[in-house]
């Protein structure tokens, strides 16, 4: 992997910690709910590690069926599932739903990861992962036993990406939660999610315009 | 379609929403009793600069007869902040009209013209009965993850059991019933919850039966109608505790649960207690693990002669206060308490909950005293302050006069006439003031009664919050 794409996962990986429904807005609620900053913090890491499985489950797939099939296939596909789902949840009004507020550690992370799957995040890497060359080149090329060595790098992005997202998350958290107030939401919460929605899709076409 | 910022009206906490600027206008569902007109939207104008302050200056018709419509509210509100389901790109601007006697939902979209709503949909009673299996909508609530929908009766001609239908926030059809498992529960009437803590809770008032000619006087003397709260989880849709409160006390009914997200409290109003007649305010609150209920407010009847009363208080020589409608302010520091029988309305200070204190008293019609609005004083009124409504900023209350068709006639044979009052908050003693310049009643509302008032932006009964 380059310094760029390296700088590409960790930039999406700050994306995603800004965006309040990603998580860090229902840690500063559990922290406000209690009254207790370590409540706020106590909550970061279950959104984190939940975000980071719904990623690291496309990276991983992607970067092993990259090194044992055809690129192209790869990202063709890749390209179509970006455009596709991209439009659906532009077009799509249903809204994502979750019961409860007050969950365990476990739910918690299930809940980030569920949150963050329907909203692609993972499939947001799809560009970046497949702008790299394959893992195993030269003879071996294409051969299944290169697939380990591909899902580990697609971990290892999704531990880049995750970890730019829980830092990102960290510090908004606690700047609403000590300085702003949630009162800032009204003003700076911007629809990132019909962004977000945009973005896919164009990174969808891009994906299927470098594959031809 | 969605917004690229928050909708302007939604809060993230009770704070926020107080520093609100005022409504304009508001919205009042009013109903032809004998089912012969369509019942409507009445528009008023809330502005106090406009020259049509006070008036009725829109009206919606829907599109049937015979509908009932009651409570109302919002298709979205501040709950879309809470970051279990954020979505506050969505808009306020449906309002979800239920029929209580015909079951029908109607969806007027109020962002076009705020003064002429628009009616976008009709949700027949069959699919309310088929999806959720409920009839007689009455209670609407902005959830985050959809809008939730009260009733009081079975679907296909059953009594009940009466339960919450749960409709989809962007193509209004019913998902279904909410209650995965409802316990004892089997009346219903009102809900609200602590969202963030994932409670619900409910109310009982009566079935079909019970109330649709008008109360049962065997049926109240027997104890039968709801005198119970129920708790829920509500995350997991089950029923976790009744609390009853005494079998006297029958019907229990509004529920006003504190808005900051940090208590753990609330208010139910009971409208009479059979062996005094008087009216009560119960406090809801934690005990331990489990959920208890105080009673912080007792309000008796009124001595009266006989001869002033309508034929079913003759036998009691007293006028029953008759509580039907409370309201919390968004600051949670005055509830006010609607006195239908004696015509009264009355304002708390319940900063501590378990300790009201009356700080003010308004009184308008009432079944003996008939008291005119103080502008307009050869008036004498019928009806009395029912539902009652507080504006965000809690400076301004509105209240209307009908309480139910068939309980209309039965406590004001002669007629419960319409009126909607606004009173102003009086700064130096917190009482309440009547604004002489709005009382619209009458001809204003083309023969139709009138009932509850929502107010644009949000109002005390329309939003939750999920930051303290």
């Amino acid at each position: 992997m380059t310094g760029a794409t390296w700088a590409a996962l960790a930039g999406l990986g700050a994306f995603h910690g800004l965006n309040p429904a990603m998580g860090w807005l229902f840690a500063v609620a559990r922290g406000l709910q209690e009254r207790r900053r370590a409540a706020l913090l106590a909550a970061l890491p279950p959104i984190a590690a939940g975000h980071l499985a719904s990623v690291a489950v496309v990276a991983a797939l992607v970067s092993a069926t990259r090194s044992a099939t055809a690129g192209t296939v790869v990202a063709v596909t890749g390209g179509l599932v970006l455009v596709g789902f991209g439009l659906w949840r532009l077009l799509s009004e249903r809204h994502f739903r979750w019961a409860g507020m007050r969950l365990s550690a476990a739910q918690l992370t299930a809940w980030s990861f569920l949150m963050s799957a329907a909203h692609g995040a993972g499939l947001m890497l799809l560009p970046v992962l497949l702008a790299e060359p394959a893992v195993g080149g030269g003879p071996h090329a294409g051969h299944l036993a290169a697939a380990p060595a591909g899902a580990l790098t697609g971990l290892a992005a999704a531990a880049v990406h995750t970890a730019a997202m829980l830092g990102v998350a960290l510090v908004v958290a606690l700047l609403v939660y000590e300085v702003l107030g949630v009162g800032v939401l009204r003003r700076a919460w911007f629809n990132v999610d019909r962004l977000w929605a945009g973005v896919l899709v164009a990174a969808g076409v891009v994906t299927l315009l470098g594959a031809t | 379609m969605t917004r690229w910022t928050p909708d302007p009206s939604f809060y993230p906490s009770p704070a926020s929403a107080a520093a609100a600027p005022a409504e304009k206008p508001a919205y009042v569902a009013a109903f032809d009793r004998a089912g012969q007109q369509p019942d409507a939207i009445a528009v008023l104008d809330t502005d106090p600069d406009s020259e049509e302050y006070g008036r009725v200056v829109g009206w919606t018709e829907l599109p049937h007869t015979g509908d009932e419509v009651h409570h109302f509210g919002w298709n979205a509100c501040s709950s879309a902040l809470c970051p279990t389901a954020p979505h506050p790109h969505v808009e306020r601007r449906y309002l979800i009209v239920p029929g209580l006697r015909s079951s029908r939902i109607h969806v007027l979209d109020t962002k076009t013209d705020p003064r002429r709503p628009e009616l976008v949909k009709v949700i027949g009673p069959e699919e309310l009965g088929k999806r959720a299996g409920y009839s007689r909508p009455h209670t609407v609530h902005c959830g985050p993850d959809g809008i939730y929908v009260s009733a009081l009766g079975g679907a296909d001609g059953q009594e009940g059991p009466g339960g919450i239908a749960v409709l989809d926030h962007t193509t209004f059809e019913v998902r279904g019933a909410w209650e995965a498992d409802r316990g004892p529960q089997f009346l219903a009437y009102d809900f609200w919850w602590h969202y963030t803590q994932d409670v619900l809770v409910t109310s009982e008032w009566g079935t079909p039966s019970m109330i649709e000619d008008g109360i049962v006087g065997e049926l109240l003397l027997g104890r039968r109608y709801g005198h119970a709260i129920h708790f829920w989880d509500l995350a997991k849709r089950r029923h976790v505790q009744r609390v009853d409160l005494g079998d006297q006390h029958q019907m229990a009914l509004e529920l006003r649960p504190a808005h900051d997200p940090t208590k753990s409290y609330g208010f139910v109003g009971v409208v009479i207690s059979v062996e005094d007649l008087s009216a009560s305010v119960w406090l809801w609150h934690r005990d331990g693990d489990a959920w208890a209920v105080t009673k912080v407010i007792d309000i008796p009847a009124e001595p009266a002669d006989p001869a002033d009363l309508p034929e079913l208080l003759k036998p009691f020589g007293a006028v029953p206060p008759l509580v039907t409608d409370i309201d919390l302010s968004v600051d949670d520091r005055f509830l006010h308490v609607s006195c239908w029988g004696t015509g009264e309305l009355i304002r708390y200070d319940v900063s501590d909950p378990f300790h009201p204190v009356r700080v003010g008293s308004v009184r308008l019609g009432g079944i003996v005293h008939r008291t005119p609005h103080p502008a307009f004083p050869d008036e004498p009124l019928a009806g009395g302050p029912q539902m009652v409504e507080i504006s965000r900023d809690g400076r301004r209350v509105y209240v209307s006069n009908s309480l139910y068709g068939a309980w209309d006639d039965q406590f004001y044979p002669d007629g419960v006439g319409a009126w909607v009052a606004k009173l102003d908050v009086d700064p130096e003693h917190g009482g309440l003031v009547p604004d002489p310049r709005f009382f619209p009643r009458g001809d204003e509302f083309r023969g139709r009664r009138v009932h509850q008032t929502r107010l644009q932006g949000g109002d005390a009964s329309s939003d939750s919050y999920c930051f303290p």
